[in-house]
């Protein structure tokens, strides 16, 4: 696998994707050639990108190899897919402020270790004045959460 | 010539409306900000700040997109010159001699020619734009269903050829941005595809959370390890002005960067990104000291600055005449459009005529907003990248969700942001285009939509797609382009020692 570039890697990955979608497309209706239905155009560009796919899994012979890919910020890419994540999963039901809060909290106080004083001012400050801004002066409905925070 | 001249006029009152002012007024502030902040560039800011014009009239909501685009423009320079950090993608090139220039005291003079060259550059190509989008949306009326959709697989196959890596590559991100844009209801049998049983998927993947994933996540994604803040410099405004021969020397260059960056610009691309090399590498060419560029020749720093500004109003044609986005910017601000239940292509002019006339004089009032900000509030500006990135990213994702989250008032769509991101970081580190995703997500609707009813007037021959001459030029055309890309990366292979 190390030894692979990284152009056969993607390449193969995008040619399973694409297979996957053949798949799916064998739900919804093909049509025929002269009269396409929905799941004509679905099908065609499957196949483009497995085509494609191949393309590029053939000509990145010589390329860069996948091991040669440096991940340093890997760390805290996971920590803001994690802050995504936990955004989508609280925001109904924690409410914007307190959604905003944690992330921010976490983000400023553990990930960057900016101290626990400077974090909660700066998560507290930024959730509520955002909040104030969008959702009572733009107009923009923001979720709210127990006690209507 | 007097009926543009009227339409302009009428332009204008939109423009000078005060609302709209502010707008551009904005829009020209937050889009310095974001060309002055390293890895921003405008795509992600406008990603970013696309949800916050939903509340906006749709020439409010242009007016402010295309203000971020050509003040990210004008914002690339400082970081560019002061400190030798592009902005953005297009200030590469004015790295090499503005920041030559900084180090020899300079840096003043440098700031004000790019400036000027800018304002110049974005003026000449308004009129430009001005005087060649209607006639071209004229001519593009006669289009049926088979010509758009041979338009916009040429427009594909353009992009694809123009990206810095192989063609396969490119081809491939579009092909996904287009099965991408495949799931949710068929138009015309209202049957639904790919929804896996989520309503939210009904009306497709949007294009806001993954335009703000691919581009804004994935940016904060890669740069969020690199948290200090910078210390720098600023001229004062006395030392703004260049000298005789500084202005002399970037004349020449100022007006073939504008005309080079136009023309480039409308090619589907990242003509912005492109101008500014060939620009540089026209007017060492043309130098009769080639030796003093990469030392702090001016001439190095006027060509590419007017070229990307040029260019930014020449990926307006194809989008304003043809409802065709020339790039990820356009695209996204078409995506803006169509939110604000704008149909883009050739009628736009005739059907919208104050927004296409509104958005022209705005262009030229931002010009002059811009011209005003970016001299004497330079030092205050570059303030920006005192504050610690560790700070600036969570900041950016909170306000990334807000917007996300705004559109439909669904946590789907910050899924699909999150996991859009996850692609884009990805895709970047892997040396990827990601722009042909978006493009391809913006156009497939339309694309099957023209697609199928090209066949239904043809009842079922393909024949129509090469029989009607427009439609049978840009097919050809783009197969051609796939042949030419496809033996580059034979050709490249076949030669020994070849990477």
């Amino acid at each position: 696998m190390r030894s692979l570039t990284i152009d056969q890697v993607a390449g193969a990955v995008f040619a399973v994707f694409s297979l996957l979608v053949l798949w799916e497309t064998r739900k919804i209706p093909f049509g025929f050639l002269a009269e396409p239905g929905p799941g004509a155009l679905p099908t065609l560009l499957a196949v483009t990108l497995l085509v494609c796919s191949i393309a590029v899994i053939a000509g990145g012979r010589a390329g860069k190899r996948l091991a040669e890919v440096e991940w340093t910020e890997w760390r805290h890419a996971v920590a803001i897919l994690g802050a995504c994540a936990f955004m989508a999963l609280a925001l109904e039901g924690l409410g914007y402020r307190l959604t905003i809060l944690v992330m921010l909290l976490v983000l400023a106080g553990i990930v960057e270790k900016k101290g626990w004083i400077a974090a909660i001012v700066f998560a507290a400050g930024f959730s509520l004045g955002t909040h104030y801004l969008f959702n009572t002066l733009l107009r923009v409905p923001l979720p709210h959460g127990p006690f209507g925070l | 010539m007097l009926e543009t001249l009227q339409s302009l006029a009428a332009g204008f009152a939109v423009a000078l409306a005060p609302d709209v002012l502010l707008y551009a007024f904005v829009g020209c502030l937050v889009g310095t900000l974001v060309g002055i902040l390293p890895g921003v560039g405008p795509l992600g800011g406008i990603s970013l700040l696309l949800p916050v014009t939903y509340g906006l009239d749709a020439t409010s909501a242009i007016v402010l997109l295309a203000g971020i685009y050509y003040g990210a423009m004008y914002g690339g320079s400082t970081t560019a010159i002061l400190m030798r950090i592009p902005g953005e993608a297009a200030s590469v090139m004015t790295c090499v001699d503005g920041y030559a220039m900084t180090q020899k005291g300079r840096a003043g003079a440098a700031l004000a020619i790019a400036a000027v060259g800018s304002f110049v550059a974005g003026t000449l190509s308004v009129v430009a734009l001005m005087l060649l989008a209607p006639p071209l949306a004229e001519f593009a009326l006669r289009f049926g269903p088979p010509e758009n959709f041979a338009l916009m697989v040429l427009g594909l196959f353009v992009l694809a050829y123009m990206s810095s890596g192989p063609m396969t590559r490119s081809l491939t991100m579009a092909a996904l941005g287009l099965l991408l844009g495949m799931v949710g209801m068929d138009t015309m049998t209202g049957l639904f595809r790919f929804e896996y049983g989520l309503s939210e998927l009904g009306d497709g993947i949007g294009i806001v959370p993954v335009a703000v994933g691919l581009f804004g996540i994935s940016e904060i994604l890669i740069s969020a390890s690199n948290s200090g803040g910078t210390v720098v410099r600023a001229p004062r405004l006395r030392e703004l002005l260049p000298h005789w021969d500084e202005w002399r020397a970037s004349a020449g260059p100022i007006g073939r960067g504008t005309v080079l960056g136009f023309f480039i610009g409308i090619i589907p691309g990242p003509g912005h990104v492109i101008s500014s090399f060939v620009s540089y590498s026209v007017e060492r060419r043309l130098s009769k000291h080639p030796e003093r560029f990469g030392q702090g020749a001016i001439e190095g720093v006027a060509g590419p600055e007017s070229a990307n500004n040029s260019a930014t109003s020449g990926a307006f044609v194809p989008m304003l005449a043809l409802g065709l986005p020339s790039g990820a910017v356009p695209a996204i601000m078409l995506a803006a459009m169509m939110i604000h239940g704008i149909a883009p292509g050739p009628l736009l002019i005739q059907q919208q005529p104050q927004l296409f006339w509104g958005v022209i004089a705005s262009m030229y009032v931002g010009n002059v907003v811009l011209l005003l900000l970016n001299l004497p509030f330079v030092g205050l500006f570059v303030n920006i990248l005192r504050i610690p990135y560790s700070y600036l990213y969570p900041s950016i994702l909170a306000f990334a969700t807000i917007g996300v989250y705004a559109v439909n008032n669904s946590v789907v769509d910050v899924w699909i942001m999150g996991a859009a991101g996850l692609l884009g970081y990805v895709l970047r580190k892997l040396d990827f285009e990601i722009a042909p995703i978006i493009l391809g997500l913006v156009l497939a609707p339309m694309l099957e939509l023209n697609f199928r009813q090209s066949l239904a007037m043809s009842a079922g021959s393909y024949g129509i797609f090469f029989t009607r001459p427009i439609t049978g030029v840009m097919l050809l055309a783009a197969i051609a382009l796939l042949v030419l890309g496809l033996r580059s990366i034979f050709t490249r292979r076949a030669r020994p020692g070849a990477q």
